[in-house]
């Protein structure tokens, strides 16, 4: 019989085993999902009839997914393409895949709104300068809007870290699935350790929304960006 | 700068039928009349920020609607001063003033700092250079949309009513440095009910009423003897507005 683990120990269990897959997912999520989330909210702006199809058609279909669903669908569908890749790493990828094609359909909508709440007399000013489209776009238009993106953004990063722990539901350890192994193995801190991972999980997402969120939008409305 | 026989309608409603003026090198015309008489568009068009339907604007010589034309080439040759100063709210004022340089005529960043810093002299807006626009008050940020367009060193800069969205106590120091700079031989087409401005340095008013000239002349031609009964009603109401007309020539 072994002694209880401590409150300590719980604590560098759980980050120790799990941290790293927990921010390793959540950051892949968000990057490869901004990247696509940008490249649909410009498409649905400014591309041709089709691309702007495209871009509405992926939102509804991604939106409506649950992301366990596509957490399956990759785990069991790419063995069978990539059979010689590790399956650890081949887990890691599904959920990086479900986590970023997700995060791509709420992150189009961010960027859409954030690009068309940049006030139209912005682009109009920048053209009457002598800029070209293009540059209008990415000196003027642009910047304003990722400035815009930020609070929504980062309440985007809250729901991925915290969906990352669906990682555990295919067998990857991260910070839920470290919760997890402490409960079944020490089953009389199995709340102690379950409320240490929700405290675990709250320092990585209120202190990030709070600066981001609520003091961005401020500094936003200070700067009298958005149209006001 | 030549203006010939422009027009522009939006759907169903023709804003302009056939404006045709011509201006000099260091001229500076004044345009006033009626809202909805078709000022700001005729600007618009002037710039090709909505182009004419029909009609041809002559840039020193150069077709400015042709297909041949760059147009944003010609767009930096012509000034844009806007009602709601436009000012790029992510920029502090100096790189308000520095971005055309750098973006559009090419110039390395210090050479450009140091050109937008001495546009901002000139309307006397250097102590806030480092400031952001939602930091400056709306004749500051006016100042500062001036020197943005002076920056670019244009032929000619186009004023859109740029004195209409501010408040009476800081129209003084926005007309004060347009006075400046056309006093300084700038050529400017603007669009303003701002009388003693135009009575001070405007070479020729147009008055345009519903998209046609309804009259023209030196600014004593109307402050003294206007012929049509549109512009006599007209200088009548702004004297009611802003005093008597007559009180600023003398």
């Amino acid at each position: 019989m072994t002694d209880l683990p401590t409150i300590p120990d719980i604590i560098f269990y759980i980050l120790g085993r799990g941290l790293y897959h927990t921010l390793l997912l959540t950051a892949l999520g968000l990057l490869i999902g901004f990247i696509l989330g940008m490249l649909l909210a410009l498409m649905r702006l400014y591309g041709a009839k089709e691309l702007t199809w495209f871009s509405i058609g992926y939102e509804k279909l991604f939106r409506g997914i649950p992301l366990i669903v596509l957490i399956y669908v990759f785990a069991f569908g790419l063995p069978e393409i990539f059979w010689y890749v590790d399956p650890l790493e081949l887990r890691l990828g599904s959920v990086v895949l479900a986590l970023s094609l997700r995060s791509a359909a709420y992150q189009s909508q961010i960027f859409r709104g954030a690009i068309l709440s940049v006030t139209p007399e912005q682009m109009e000013a920048a053209r009457a300068l002598g800029m070209k489209g293009s540059q209008s776009f990415r000196y003027v238009v642009m910047p304003q809007a990722l400035r815009l993106a930020v609070p929504s953004w980062s309440n985007e990063y809250a729901v991925v870290i915290k969906d990352s722990s669906f990682a555990s539901a295919i067998g990857v350890i991260e910070m839920s699935q470290a919760a997890y192994l402490v409960s079944v193995n020490f089953h009389e801190v199995w709340a102690l350790s379950y409320l240490i991972l929700a405290i675990i999980y709250l320092c990585f997402t209120y202190p990030i929304t709070r600066m981001f969120g609520e003091r961005q939008a401020k500094k936003l409305k200070k700067f009298g960006m958005g149209g006001g | 700068m030549r203006v010939v026989d422009i027009w522009k309608s939006y759907e169903d409603l023709e804003v302009l039928k056939g404006v045709s003026f011509e201006l000099g090198e260091g001229e500076v015309k004044v345009v006033f009349g009626p809202s909805g008489s078709g000022k700001s568009t005729m600007l618009r068009c002037i710039n090709m920020l909505n182009p004419p339907d029909k009609g041809e604007i002559f840039l020193r010589g150069q077709n400015i609607n042709s297909s041949e034309v760059n147009i944003n080439e010609m767009r930096a040759r012509i000034g844009m001063v806007f009602q709601n100063f436009n000012l790029f709210a992510h920029l502090k004022a100096i790189d308000n003033v520095s971005i055309g340089l750098r973006r559009v005529k090419k110039f390395p960043k210090e050479e450009a700092r140091a050109k937008a810093l001495e546009s901002l002299k000139s309307v006397k807006m250097e102590e806030w250079a480092d400031h952001y626009p939602a930091e400056l008050s709306g004749g500051q940020q006016q100042r500062v949309g001036i020197a943005r367009a002076l920056a670019m060193k244009p032929d000619v800069i186009l004023f859109d009513e740029p004195t209409s969205a501010l408040d009476p106590e800081l129209i003084g120091e926005v007309l004060q440095v347009m006075l400046d700079i056309a006093k300084s031989g700038t050529t400017m087409i603007v669009v303003t009910h701002e009388m003693g401005f135009a009575r001070a340095v405007a070479s020729e008013m147009i008055f345009l009423g519903e998209g046609v000239i309804i009259e023209r002349g030196t600014p004593e031609h109307f402050f003294v003897s206007p012929e049509s009964e549109r512009v006599k009603s007209f200088l009548q109401q702004l004297d009611i507005l802003y005093g008597s007309h007559e009180k600023l020539l003398k």
